[in-house]
């Protein structure tokens, strides 16, 4: 019962980790938006979030070691903890630079203020979430 | 708690861009500088950024910026003829500093937007990160 109530918190406590990784991520790229040869990265979101929450597809496989043992993956190893670093894609120059940089400044912004707004809605998610629960514990 | 490692990152670029800023107000300072008594005029200077990572187990996600190294461009100065002037060599020229005023302007003008840049990232993190510790409430 008690874990219905703090499943939403949960998804949107993972959401919010991710969010302050992306915010962090896009931070260095524009830091390095001078570095010579500095490769920008960009996060995959919806991927990182649904290995992070557990909803994606067959992530976690058992492992085995008998024939009769239950449950196996095609290659019978374990898929889950995947370091964070493995759904960072290299980000696709749109115009590119004599010194290598592929840092877009005016991307790197746009992507700034994106991962800013949804920062915010999640806390407030978050937070209504908290006055939800105690508004049902105190029952007034 | 990763959001805090952004004022490293935005940090260090920052404090990057103010040197190469420094290195830039010192290159237009000598500008109009002619040979010393050792005959060599002032080399303009150029700062080399280099990304450094900040974060715990080298997490590619908190690249900060670094000075690596400030190298002296070593082109011949700009040679002007007056005779009349007290630092003329035997033939009657005097060498200035290679500092190319138009490319220090444009440099100038952009280490100022990065550094810009990152005060405003900075900012946003702070403003974000004091809504957080307001979280529940």
């Amino acid at each position: 019962m008690l874990n219905r109530l703090t499943d939403t918190l949960d998804f949107q406590a993972q959401a919010l980790t991710l969010r302050s990784e992306r915010q962090r991520l896009i931070a260095s790229n524009i830091a390095n938006a001078d570095t010579p040869g500095y490769v920008a990265r960009e996060m995959n979101f919806a991927q990182a979030l649904r290995e992070a929450t557990g909803t994606a597809a067959s992530t976690a496989v058992l492992k085995t070691s008998q024939p009769g043992h239950i449950g196996g993956g095609a290659d019978g190893t374990v898929a889950s903890n995947r370091s964070p670093e493995a759904n960072l894609a290299y980000a696709a120059p749109s115009q590119t630079n004599l010194d290598r940089n592929t840092v877009d400044m005016d991307r790197e912004r746009a992507s700034f203020a994106d991962n800013t707004v949804k920062y915010e809605a999640t806390l407030r998610f978050i937070n209504q979430n908290v006055r939800t629960t105690l508004s049902a514990i105190t029952g007034q | 708690m990763s959001m805090m490692n952004i004022f490293s990152v935005s940090g260090s670029a920052a404090s990057a861009q103010s040197q190469r800023l420094n290195v830039v107000a010192s290159n237009l300072a000598n500008a109009d500088t002619v040979a010393g008594p050792d005959g060599t005029a002032y080399k303009a200077r150029q700062v080399t950024f280099q990304t450094e990572l900040v974060g715990a187990r080298n997490d590619p996600t908190a690249a900060g910026v670094k000075v690596s190294a400030i190298t002296e461009d070593q082109s011949a100065g700009r040679r002007v003829h007056d005779p009349k002037h007290p630092s003329a060599d035997a033939d009657g020229y005097v060498t200035y500093s290679n500092v190319n005023a138009v490319e220090e302007m444009v440099n100038m003008i952009s280490a100022s937007r990065s550094y810009q840049n990152n005060v405003e990232v900075m900012t946003t993190a702070k403003s974000l990160l004091m809504k957080t510790l307001q979280m529940g409430q």
